[in-house]
């Protein structure tokens, strides 16, 4: 019988959602869910989790207030050898792949990273080659260390609040300390769970194609705004925009790709879009094999007529 | 100051990569090989750093005789020397990181520099196992990184923003895209890469227990996304949104 222990990820007093994939992906194997909340003054994360497992153990520590792979790795490594816990699972996010495989470490257990579906309680699927292709994994160790892909899981619906209680904890010595935290401030959906994402690429041409084209369909649609790795890397946006293998992965309902030729590297970050428009002027953009809809055009004419013609119908 | 920069061989990022008909792994033959990008990366911020703060660069990578290539091609960017530790078995992050570790012992470096991840398997595990196994600092996804003294001040790509961590060395980094634009290797640099020490290691010589913890045990092709269409104009584009796709 397995009993798993969701790794609990939170930023500014709330609870990230994509926390939720990984407690859907330890559903599917079956068993106890228990949950462990690091951090100081947590309360309010611990009772945000508490309807969606059996218990949620609150480790509360100076030494935990900032997130840091080091202490939480031991923290986290010793909630789950005790009360026989099998398996550890937390969000595939930026914070949980620095986290996990440390974890694993610790544990001296086989993780699987950035799952996309479970087969059974030691087989997992993952993409693999930028999603080219889907590996079927197994890990050997009795503990088991699993990293959840967000887009890939319904979060379940919440149900009896768990219990809360708080454990000993004790972060060991770390040779790490934490900062600062600089955020990309913005006024827009984030990137990760908008409804709509607008995306732009090389063929914008520049930053001002971003502000003068992009931003506007965006805001007409509340949308997110993404990027090709390409534009990143030219410093025409913040990394933190990139959608793909290297950036972030999204399935947002609608997803529209600007000017964005279509790289393997790119689509693998966003082919799990419900319906995916293309707008490019190129006609054999490998973008439009994998589009639903394609408007092969000068972005620079349609894309704001797009813009108004939604705003209009919007009043 | 000594750094170690992990370099693996892996399919190029612009290859189509495709299953074998059996299955049984992806076609290899006539897929160009390169060094993994995100190495390439380490292997430059290495240079950089030692141009400010002198020391060596050493590049090890853990792979069969054919990975020779991909260490040459650091050593002409301008590594000072290499270790090939031969394995003819795939191995898994765990097995890479002890093997790494063992290297580390050895070697002594100050910072271990790896790519965030290979761009094969995309498994992105084996910097923080090996900083765990050492009991160091980690820093992963970095976008810039200063050296002062016996502390690494690293600002790290992570979820909505840029993060700064500070770390003392010796410690594990990991790279991210925006850390640096790697160097082409110059002609005199290719000429004087022939020469520059290659150190063979047989990985069995090293003491590693390498049963797998993570098997790979099989191979798919996603399920292919149905072929759209093309629409003629905005009018029509908007239209299919609304009443087809039900998007708007």
């Amino acid at each position: 019988m397995a009993t798993h222990l969701i790794v609990v990820e939170h930023s500014a007093g709330k609870l990230v959602k994509a926390t939720l994939a990984a407690v859907a992906a330890a559903q599917k194997v079956g068993g106890d869910i228990y949950a462990v909340v690091l951090g100081q003054g947590v309360a309010g994360v611990a009772a945000e989790i508490a309807p969606y497992v059996k218990k949620v153990q609150v480790g509360e520590h100076e030494g935990l207030k900032d997130r840091l792979a080091q202490p939480w790795a031991k923290v986290i490594a010793d909630a789950a050898t005790g009360a026989g816990i099998t398996h550890v699972w937390g969000a595939a996010t930026g914070a949980g792949k620095d986290l996990l495989p440390r974890v694993a470490a610790r544990l001296n257990a086989g993780m699987a990273s950035d799952i996309s579906a479970v087969v059974d309680d030691r087989t997992f699927k993952r993409p693999m080659w930028a999603g080219n292709i889907t590996g079927t994994v197994e890990i050997t160790t009795a503990k088991k260390v699993v990293s959840v892909r967000p887009t890939e899981f319904t979060p379940p619906a919440p149900g009896a609040a768990g219990e809360i209680g708080s454990i000993d904890v004790d972060p060991g010595v770390s040779k790490m300390s934490w900062v600062k935290f600089d955020a990309v401030v913005s006024d827009r959906p984030a990137l990760s769970d908008a409804r709509v994402v607008v995306s732009g690429g090389r063929g914008l041409k520049g930053p001002e194609g971003f502000k003068t084209i992009i931003e506007p369909l965006a805001d007409a649609l509340g949308a997110a705004i993404g990027a090709s790795r390409a534009v990143c890397d030219a410093g025409w946006v913040p990394n933190d925009w990139q959608v793909g293998q290297t950036g972030k992965v999204v399935a947002p309902e609608l997803y529209i790709a600007v000017g964005i030729s279509g790289a393997i590297q790119h689509v693998a970050g966003m082919k799990g879009s419900k319906c995916i428009v293309a707008i490019n002027k190129e006609p054999e953009a490998p973008i439009f094999q994998i589009a639903d809809y394609g408007l092969v055009a000068d972005l620079f004419k349609v894309v704001p007529e797009l813009t108004a013609a939604i705003k209009a119908s919007r009043g | 100051m000594k750094f170690l920069v992990t370099v693996k061989r892996v399919t190029d990022y612009e290859a189509k990569i495709k299953l074998k008909a059996d299955k049984s792994g992806i076609v290899t033959d006539g897929v160009n090989m390169i060094m993994n990008p995100f190495d390439e990366i380490g292997v430059e911020e290495a240079l950089r750093q030692k141009e400010k703060h002198g020391g060596e660069v050493v590049v090890v990578t853990l792979g069969t005789t054919d990975a020779v290539a991909q260490l040459r091609s650091a050593l002409a960017m301008g590594a000072d020397r290499a270790i090939l530790v031969r394995s003819d078995a795939a191995l898994d992050s765990f097995a890479v990181a002890q093997v790494l570790a063992k290297v580390v012992e050895k070697e002594k470096p100050d910072v271990v520099l790896m790519g965030k991840q290979a761009i094969d398997d995309d498994s992105n595990q084996a910097s923080q196992i090996l900083a765990e196994l050492l009991g160091w600092g980690q820093a992963t996804f970095a976008n810039t990184i200063n050296i002062d003294g016996r502390t690494a001040t690293v600002v790290r790509e992570a979820d909505g923003g840029l993060e700064t961590v500070s770390t003392t060395l010796p410690a594990v980094i990991s790279t991210d895209l925006r850390l640096n634009e790697p160097r082409y290797a110059s002609l005199p640099g290719i000429m004087k890469a022939k020469k520059k020490p290659l150190e063979e290691v047989d990985i069995a010589t090293l003491g590693v227990d390498l049963a797998p913890k993570v098997k790979l045990i099989g191979f798919e092709e996603p399920a292919a996304k149905k072929a759209g269409q093309k629409v003629a104009d905005v009018a029509t584009l908007l239209e299919k949104l609304k009443t087809e796709a039900k998007v708007l």
